[in-house]
């Protein structure tokens, strides 16, 4: 095994920088398909798609802005509004009318809509490889522990911690929020108290696809948006959930952040099984706790 | 207030109420008594539209509610207090009244605040998740966060079912006063003794069918008929 590398107090730092900033992405996607779980009970096989959708409208909307600084932030703010409405139509037009049908149905609805994302996206935006520039203020990097350390990660460290924050505020301070975590526990109970569950579900999954949104479009920066990054997303997230504890929010951070920062560390100690580090922790916490680390909502 | 006209029932296949037929009229308490397995939670259940019967039809204020959702039915005035109580775990006593309120058309209006001094107990564990609350407490919850949806009816499903006698005597107390300021009741029992002190009128339910209907004071005398239906 050749590490090429010292491992100085000074890399194991900037790699745990690198592993929380990578956290806070893989946080922000699967918290809102951990909402969507917790809620309406179905796992969103969709949810990579929307992230991609998010990722392509950035691209689309910051260079309709000229792709400056003024692009960028606009996109940041548009692109995750653009794929909450397009979720917010597949749930009114088809999704609202399977509430009732057995779970499959449910799933079945979300793999479909995948597909049909999938290929809308290249259809619309083609097969080319896209990428979206930072502005100034976020390029280049900074100096921490005497090593180069990207701006734009250190600004997803910031909003990644308030995304959770909004979160928290949300569930827990707002009437909507609290009747979605009622939903969650006994929905039909929430409906003999007279809230029309329908409406809360499809405030849940809006709400759900708008993070995998904010997502892509947080994520469009650092990557080469093209097809296909969808499916990464979706298996990672769904192993977050999985490890976490469904529908728990703090369970997404925990996952996403033992994913994230396994991830960065692998490619410290062994790059070329990098890829395997994330996947060896997601083994040994499902052995070490089946229902994922914090408690679960089923 | 709420009329059923030989309503059929099933869960699935298995057909479990048999042309049940009841009213409750304003301003009463009316009891539905019967051994486990009755029908008393399904006939509830039917009446809320959480197992909408096959067969029959339900009148509410002398509307025709049949294949209505739980949701419209509780704005349309009726409170539903399940029997296996229900209360929304995670969240705080607070938050279970607060996530109920509807502001109420007629001139009783249930706040958070009147609820708390309905039920003086629930004040104190405001802040507290309903799920690490007391049987007694959880019961008084429900009661509470059906009251807070400012119904004129109220679908009460043995609230005294697993509780200490003093505050199952509480709750009695509780569910008459309520009668007193207008609410009509329609209660589901197993405890004799709760039903009998209570209500107006009583039915009596066996293996899905209604075997018995007669005012309180004739079947607090039909002893007969009790023990037949009732005695385990």
């Amino acid at each position: 095994m050749d590490t090429g590398q010292t491992f100085t107090v000074a890399a194991l730092g900037s790699q745990f920088l690198v592993g929380l900033s990578r956290a806070m992405i893989l946080f922000i996607v699967s918290s809102g398909m951990s909402f969507v779980l917790g809620v309406l009970r179905v796992p969103n096989v969709a949810h990579g798609s929307l992230y991609m959708i998010g990722a392509f409208a950035a691209f689309s909307i910051s260079t309709l802005f000229g792709g400056g600084a003024t692009g960028f932030w606009l996109a940041l703010i548009l692109a995750p509004l653009v794929v909450a409405l397009v979720s917010l139509i597949a749930e009114r037009s088809l999704f609202c009318y399977l509430y009732e049908r057995e779970h499959l149905m449910l799933l079945l609805f979300t793999f479909a809509l995948m597909l049909i994302l999938g290929d809308l996206v290249k259809m619309v935006w083609g097969a080319d490889y896209r990428s979206i520039m930072a502005p100034e203020l976020l390029r280049g990097s900074v100096n921490i522990f005497d090593s180069p350390f990207p701006r734009y990660n250190l600004f997803l460290l910031i909003i990644g911690p308030l995304v959770g924050i909004g979160l928290w505020l949300f569930s827990n301070k707002t009437k909507v929020g609290k009747i979605a975590r009622a939903a969650a526990v006994d929905r039909e109970m929430v409906g003999a108290i007279g809230i029309n569950v329908s409406w809360v579900f499809a405030f849940a999954f809006v709400l759900g696809c708008f993070l995998a949104g904010l997502g892509g479009a947080l994520v469009s920066p650092t990557i080469s948006v093209t097809i296909g990054m969808d499916h990464d997303i979706v298996i990672e997230a769904f192993l977050i959930v999985t490890i976490g504890g469904l529908g728990n929010m703090w369970g997404a951070l925990v996952g996403s952040l033992i994913f994230g920062l396994t991830q960065s560390f692998g490619v410290l100690f062994w790059p070329q099984f990098a890829i395997v580090f994330p996947y060896i922790a997601v083994v040994i916490v499902l052995t070490w706790r089946p229902r994922g680390m914090l408690k679960s909502v089923w | 207030m709420l009329e059923v006209e030989n309503i059929h029932t099933y869960y699935g296949l298995s057909h479990i109420l048999f042309d049940v037929s009841l009213s409750v009229p304003a301003g009463q308490i009316v009891c539905l008594l019967g051994r486990n397995g009755a029908g008393k939670s399904t006939t509830m259940r039917s009446i809320m539209g959480l197992t909408p019967p096959r067969r029959g039809t339900i009148k509410f204020k002398g509307e025709p509610i049949s294949g209505k959702k739980p949701y419209q039915l509780a704005r349309q005035g009726i409170g539903y207090v399940p029997d296996d109580r229900r209360v929304f775990a995670d969240l705080t006593v607070g938050d279970n009244l607060e996530i109920s309120e509807r502001k109420a058309e007629g001139d009783v209006t249930w706040t958070k605040d009147s609820v708390y001094e309905f039920f003086p107990a629930l004040r104190h564990i405001d802040s507290r998740k309903a799920g690490f609350l007391s049987g007694g407490e959880q019961q008084m919850l429900t009661v509470a966060r059906a009251l807070m949806t400012n119904p004129d009816f109220l679908l009460l499903d043995e609230p005294t079912e697993g509780l200490a006698p003093m505050i199952i005597e509480t709750l009695e107390e509780r569910i008459g006063k309520l009668r007193d300021k207008g609410l009509t009741v329609f209660l589901a029992e197993q405890n004799q003794k709760v039903a009998l002190g209570l209500s107006d009128q009583g039915y009596i339910i066996d293996n899905g069918v209604i075997r018995y209907h007669g005012s309180i004071e004739d079947l607090r005398e039909n002893e007969e008929v009790r023990k037949k239906y009732l005695l385990v």
